[in-house]
Parts: C-alpha cells; structure tokens; sequence
C-alpha cells in the first residue's frame, strides 16, 4: 500500500491516528532536515490556525512542500482539527487541498475515533486503486 | 512550581523549555475577548419570542455554566499552578484561571441584557438547590484538592471538554433556530477557548503520565475512565432535569458521548463511546462549527467569518453576458 507523510507536534495526536491507520508512514520532524520524496503520497497533518486563519498549516510542512519535488507527488490531504475553532475547523486541509490542488479525503477531530479510522482505511484503499 | 527559588528567577520568554508553553501563549492571547464585543442586546426581540419554560431553562443552564467557570477560575486553574514545571507554564495557567472568569462574568452580561432580576435571581437560587450540579461540582473540587497532580489534571479535562457540554447545547440549539444567535456567537468564543485549555492541560497531563512506570499508567487510565462514568452519570440526570422539558435529552446526550470521547482524547487516551451513540444532531454539529464554506448565520451580527462587502462602481462591461 502506498505511502502517507504526516506531521504530529508533542501532543502525538496525528501520530496516534497514522498508527491506527496501519500503513506505511514517514513522519515530518518539527526540527532539521526535510526529507524529499520519490514516491506518491497522502499527506496527513494537524490544524493550528488562529482565529483569521493565519498559520494553520505547521510550519515544518511549509518547509517539506516548499521543495517542489515534495509538491509534485503530493496526492491528497487528510486533515485533523477540533470542530470547537468553528469555521477554522481543519482549515489546514482545505489550505493544502488549494494550494496543491489536490483533494482533501476526510478531516478528523483531535486523534480520531476508530470510525474515523476505519474510513479513512477505506477511502485510501479507493483512492489508491483509482490512481494506479 | 510556585516555590520561591533562591534566587528568585524572573520569567525569560526568550528561553523556553517546553515550545507547548509559548504556542499555547500566542494562541490564547490572540484569542483575547470580553463580552462586550458581542451585541448582546440585538437578541432581546429573539428572547421575547421563547415561552416562559424556555426562558427559565436558559436562565438555569447558564447559571450552571456561570457555577462551573467559577469553579475553574478561583479553585480549579489555581490548583494546577503548584504543579507547573516551568515559569511558563505558570503563566499560561494565570491566563486560563482569568479567562474562566470573564466566561463566568458572560453570563452576567447575558442576564442583564435579555432577563429581568427576579428571574435572574430565581434561577441563581435554583443552581444552589440543583442535587446533580452541586454533586458535579463537589466531585471536580474533591480531585482539585487532592494532591495527586495527575487526577487534578484529568478533573480539569473533564470539566473543560466534558462537563461544560450540557449547557452549550442549549444555545447552539436555539442558534440552529436562528434565535438568540448573539448570546450564541459569545458561547462559540467560550467553546474555542475551552478547547485550548482541554488540549494544553491534556497535554501537560500527558507529558507527566510517560514518567510513571507502565503499571501506573494503566491505574491512571483506569481511574480516568472510572472517574468519567461516574460523572457521565451525575450528568445525564443533570441533562434529563432540564432538557425533559423541551424532549431533547436523548439529543443532548448524543453530545454528551461526543464529547466524552474528546475528553478522553485531550488526555492521549482512546475514544470509549461508540459511534452510533455519538451521532451528533447535524444542526448542533453545523451551529459549532459552520463548514468553512458555508454560508455565514445571517442573523448573527458578529460571527467571526462577517465580512462586510465593498463597494464597487458598475461599468457597462459587467452587464454584457
């Protein structure tokens, strides 16, 4: 199966879900190098925004899709976030789905509930299969 | 940490230990509002138009929410200060326990705007009398003054991300009805804060549980759980003591699970209640948290996404189709 990239800061809420997700992960660190990828992949991350929207996106995802080989194999976007930021709810994923252009397949609150991951399980079997 | 160090250090926000601890900073402080900004007084013809029950349960629901935040800033925030491990974190505490009271003084500005005193008082005295209020209440303070950091933690969680969720239901209801849809603006900025706080405790709270040995950590867990289901039943008679009036219990305890379950999250634990019991009425989980996209709740007069359009002269091109 193929290959997700995601970014989790200290509270290990992203992480935690790509662990139940069982598949084939790369973890972006906040500190050091970006990693540049070869391969296609779905891109999972967190929400920060403030209130105008501003930052949603980690900065150290800025930093890995800033190079273009990371842009161009970019698939998809998985977003996380707590429905209580109102409209900012997940914004990070509708922030990458545009700048990228490429769909954002579910967003999710906090670690996710097994609903959730069983979802997505299913979603990035379909995805996958129509992409190949 | 609130021991006097020898010598006694002052806070130096440049050298931070903990990123957590300026992130959460920086959020909260841009989040900064007072009830003020909100145009309280545009719901008073919404108001009118609710019957006197109606009237009454929100009076007596935002007491209990007003009796909850009063817990928080004057007993429960100040409990976790002698646990700080960093002057940081000391002072992300005291912006916490004093944005609890402006939630708490809130509600007061809702009452002086939409209720008449005698009512206001009634509905006082009746969260002095309420047996499942009272009951919650205690239980939280009985943890708060325990010296057990990790268990005052959870209590904390537990109030911000679960207990405050009856009473929210209530205005984002009648939000969902476009009434009262500026009291409802004022308790969405409650519910983004409170979301900051579950998660920032939550997370200290997770950074302490990884020091104990494995075996602690499952009693941790154990007692969290223990401790949820017992509040979870305090607070479904809570629910069923107002919202039988309105035949909306089993809607509300939809909520109640849902947000158990992020609760239990914001401590690093796993959702417990299954899926078709958190089955969110729609409406509520829209008036939360309206999809970016959406369009804006009309009758609402200050929502964050308001954006007041431009003016722009027309040319002869823009009516060429």
């Amino acid at each position: 199966m193929s290959l997700v990239v995601y970014y989790s800061s200290a509270t290990g809420n992203t992480h935690s879900f790509v662990d139940r997700l069982g598949v084939r992960a790369l973890r972006i660190e906040s500190k050091g190098e970006s990693p540049i990828l070869d391969e296609p992949y779905i891109l999972v991350i967190p929400t920060y925004s403030d209130n105008e929207g501003r930052d949603a996106v980690p900065k150290a995802v800025v930093h890995f899709l800033n190079y273009p080989e990371n842009r161009a194999l970019i698939r998809a976007v998985i977003a996380g976030g707590n429905r209580n930021f109102g409209a900012m709810y997940a914004l990070s994923g509708s922030v990458i789905a545009q700048k990228c252009q490429v769909p954002c397949l579910y967003c999710f609150e906090l670690r996710g509930t097994d609903d959730d991951v069983y979802h997505v399980r299913r979603r990035l079997n379909i995805f996958w299969k129509q992409k190949c | 940490m609130l021991h006097i160090t020898s010598p006694i250090r002052a806070i130096n926000w440049n050298r931070v230990e903990d990123e957590k601890d300026l992130e959460v900073w920086n959020r909260l402080t841009s989040n900064f509002w007072l009830p003020e900004k909100v145009p309280l007084s545009n719901d008073i013809p919404s108001w009118a138009t609710l019957t006197r029950d109606e009237r009454q349960l929100t009076m007596r629901i935002f007491t209990g929410l007003t009796l909850l935040d009063t817990v928080q800033n004057t007993i429960g925030t100040i409990s976790l200060l002698r646990d700080a491990e960093t002057q940081h974190e000391e002072a992300v505490l005291t912006n916490i326990a004093f944005m609890e009271a402006v939630h708490a003084r809130s509600y007061s500005s809702i009452f002086s705007t939409l209720c008449l005193t005698p009512d206001v008082d009634d509905a006082y005295r009746w969260s002095l009398e309420n047996e499942y209020l009272q009951k919650k209440a205690s239980y939280i303070i009985e943890h708060y003054k325990s010296n057990d950091q990790l268990k005052k933690k959870i209590a904390s969680v537990f109030l911000e991300s679960f207990l405050f969720y009856s009473g929210f239901y209530l205005p984002m209801y009648w939000s969902s009805r476009a009434k009262l849809t500026n009291t409802a603006d004022l308790i969405r900025l409650i519910i983004r804060d409170e979301a900051v706080h579950g998660y920032y405790i939550g997370y200290k709270f997770q950074k302490e549980l990884k020091k104990h040995a494995v075996r602690e950590q499952d009693d941790i867990r154990d007692f969290a759980v223990s401790f949820l289901f017992n509040l979870y039943e305090i607070e479904s008679r809570y629910t069923e003591s107002l919202y039988d009036t309105i035949g909306l219990s089993e809607d509300v305890k939809m909520f109640l699970h849902y947000n158990a379950n992020k609760a239990l999250m914001n401590l690093g634990f796993d959702a417990l209640f299954p899926s078709d019991i958190c089955a969110v009425n729609p409406a509520i989980l829209s008036a939360l948290s309206p999809i970016s996209d959406e369009n804006h709740d009309f009758f609402s007069g200050s929502g964050s996404s308001y954006v007041i359009g431009r003016a722009v002269a027309t040319t002869d091109g823009d009516w060429t189709f």
